[in-house]
């Protein structure tokens, strides 16, 4: 049963680059930028929770929720601080700005702990059952439920709340929000403290799943989780899961083939085509650029 | 009107104090080297260790151990009545910055002999700078053959090492896995990334084809990687009695964490790239028995040299027992002092010759000579970790 034991570490997989699209998705949605300090928030998360488990011996679940609440102040100082101003200069000026962002949050946390590797403790149990002849962990499958459940609890604020309306109506358009009466810049902190909470979760459970954490480890898989959000349509909140999700199994059915060093390349192959057949992404429509 | 004139005696005020600051720090600058070529009662050794980055645990290591070792040869008097002075930089895990180290510590410090840096690349890095500068490297843990013989196999004749090489390691693995695992149909997965994962992994395959072993499967990672879930269930599919990981410990701690995670129980094996206090941290306790790796001494060899030397670490260190970089950057250290005396000199070409003549020289990693290519010929030591504690197991002679 070696190709079930390989769709779960697929969907493993996937499931953490599904909760670090989200928030890159939800930010582009917004406010049409591509957050690069969204990898790093991630990074950050994943300390804080090795913190809450390693030094303030708190179970998984407060440290999770820690780290969630510690991103989301981030990401809302970020947005704040960093792009606020910026929410009228051109697209360019924002991007780097976020690059500059992600660089000052790696290297500031490098400065105060130094660049080694530290090892998570295993909180959630290393025990394994059988199932249909593939091992399945008991880390998986938490990891797996956590993240159904945080996503379950995303579409259930952005479709059947008010704040969620607001941000639909920010998303689709600006200023007639405005007009409508909506605060916009609150709508878009509450969209960036989202977003940065559900890296933060992802960075703990990265860390428990994966064991070590460092203070670069959030380039790459920011950058995968990028990859993912473009696939399934870039702003469009079922399609970062979907694109995560397909991420994650195509890694691995790659590695599965016995091709382990061409991964990362797949993920990028996949990037390159989706830009040039269908730059919209799996789930988007081929509309046309307002002008 | 007057704030213009200010303006103006202002930025003469700053152009005329820039220049003189320039001046200034050319005038002392120039006092310093003088005064570092003038003074004769000390010998300066560079230090370009990984004391950041990735492998910070190997540098900073072999920098507690060359330490002790300068610290003792002080007490004991220095190098006929001079005094060692360690000059330290830290190469950050980096290639390009082991390069400009290597050119700070030859240029602007003028050392005498470089010690590191603690992985072949690094090291590789610093040996076009010591051919050039005819300033002795010694890589007290770089174990690719690269480092002493380049790509085109004529010798560095300015690089050094402490430790054996590659081939040396992946053929004891071999031999450890056929004769004492019993082991028939292995498989190799080893970090393409680095040069010495590879030559590992290398001689190891030769050596096991050779002794009619099968190799049933070869992977490879790329370092960096955290997953390697769907590597190692393929591997698991072709049913290997013995698998060799050759790599560093930041990796290897994770998969051997996820291989035994997946159901892989057999013996696993890796190279002195295992050697971390991180190592168990990483993978488990529990994942790691039944682990074994080649490296260059063990703190628990009942050998008298070894347990004087772990003494007198673990006097300096807070009790910490000494890994095999401690032991290395100790070596090393002594090597050059015995070499600078019989050079009887701290000429870079006289001291690099006295190195190459070394022969049964008595040190804590083994009696060592050196080989015509730069390579010492020593003993290697088989380590197994036992609930997580690195227990010996064998030594194995050349």
């Amino acid at each position: 049963m070696e190709w079930l034991q390989q769709l779960i570490n697929g969907i493993s997989l996937g499931s953490i680059y599904a909760l670090i699209a989200l928030g890159y998705t939800m930010v582009y949605g917004i406010i049409k930028l591509i957050n690069f300090a969204h990898g790093d928030v991630f990074m950050i998360g994943a300390f804080i929770g090795f913190l809450a488990i390693a030094r303030w011996d708190l179970g998984f679940f407060p440290a999770l929720l820690l780290a969630m609440v510690v991103c989301a102040i981030l990401g809302v100082l970020i947005e704040r601080i960093a792009y606020k101003r910026l929410r009228n200069a051109t697209r360019i000026a924002a991007l780097i700005t976020a690059i500059g962002v992600s660089l000052l949050i790696e290297y500031t946390t490098i400065f105060f702990r130094g660049a080694q590797p530290e090892a998570y403790p295993d909180v959630i149990s290393n025990k394994t059952f059988n199932f249909l002849g593939a091992q399945i962990s008991m880390q998986s499958i938490m990891i797996l439920s956590v993240s159904i459940v945080l996503m379950l609890i995303l579409q259930f604020i952005v479709h059947k709340t008010k704040i969620g309306k607001a941000m639909r109506a920010v998303s689709y358009d600006v200023e007639a929000a405005r007009l409508m009466g909506i605060n916009v810049d609150n709508t878009i902190s509450v969209t960036f403290a989202i977003g940065s909470a559900l890296a933060g979760a992802a960075g703990v459970i990265f860390g428990v799943y994966y064991t070590k954490i460092d203070p670069l480890m959030g380039i790459i898989p920011g950058v995968k989780a990028f990859v993912a959000a473009v696939l399934g349509g870039i702003g469009i909140i079922p399609g970062a899961v979907a694109g995560g999700m397909v991420l994650g199994v195509v890694e691995t059915v790659v590695s599965a083939l016995g091709f382990s060093l061409w991964r990362d390349a797949a993920a990028f192959v996949i990037l390159i085509l989706i830009l040039i057949f269908r730059p919209a992404g799996i789930f988007g429509k081929n509309t046309r650029e307002k002008v | 009107m007057s704030s213009k004139k200010l303006k103006r005696y202002a930025s003469v005020f700053l152009a005329s104090s820039l220049v003189v600051g320039v001046l200034a720090g050319c005038g002392s600058k120039d006092e310093k080297s003088s005064s570092g070529k003038k003074s004769s009662d000390e010998i300066k050794i560079g230090l370009n260790l990984e004391l950041s980055g990735a492998v910070a645990s190997y540098g900073s290591g072999i920098s507690k151990g060359a330490k002790l070792a300068i610290d003792e040869i002080n007490k004991a008097g220095g190098i006929d009545g001079k005094k060692i002075v360690p000059v330290e930089i830290d190469n950050k895990s980096d290639a390009a910055e082991a390069t400009s180290a290597a050119i700070k510590l030859a240029t602007q410090e003028k050392v005498v002999a470089q010690v590191g840096s603690a992985t072949s690349g690094n090291t590789v890095a610093a040996v076009q700078i010591a051919n050039k500068y005819k300033m002795p490297v010694i890589g007290p843990s770089a174990t690719s053959e690269t480092v002493t013989v380049s790509e085109k196999g004529d010798l560095n004749e300015f690089a050094f090492r402490t430790c054996f090489i590659d081939p040396f390691q992946g053929q004891i693995a071999a031999n450890f896995a056929l004769d004492t695992i019993k082991a028939k149909n292995v498989a190799i997965f080893a970090d393409s990334a680095s040069d010495y994962a590879k030559g590992l992994a290398k001689s190891f395959k030769e050596t096991v084809e050779k002794n009619g072993g099968k190799v049933v499967a070869e992977e490879s990672y790329v370092a960096k990687d955290t997953d390697f879930k769907s590597t190692l269930t393929r591997l698991k599919s072709k049913k290997p009695d013995f698998i060799y990981i050759p790599g560093y410990y930041e990796e290897v701690g994770l998969i051997i964490k996820q291989a035994r995670a997946a159901g892989i129980d057999v013996p696993l094996m890796g190279g002195d790239g295992w050697d971390s206090p991180k190592m168990v941290e990483l993978a488990g306790n529990d994942a790691l028995n039944k682990t074994y790796f080649t490296n260059h001494y063990s703190a628990e060899d009942p050998d008298e040299k070894i347990q004087k030397f772990v003494e007198a670490f673990k006097a300096a260190n807070s009790d910490q027992a000494p890994d095999a970089f401690n032991a290395l950057g100790y070596d090393t250290v002594y090597w050059l002092k015995d070499a600078i005396e019989r050079a009887g000199s701290t000429d870079g070409e006289k001291i690099k010759d006295a190195l190459a003549d070394t022969k049964d020289l008595s040190l804590v990693t083994g009696n060592f000579s050196v080989d015509e290519k730069h390579n010492p010929v020593k003993t290697a030591t088989v380590l197994e970790f036992k609930d997580g504690k690195q227990v010996f197991n064998s030594k194995v002679n050349p």
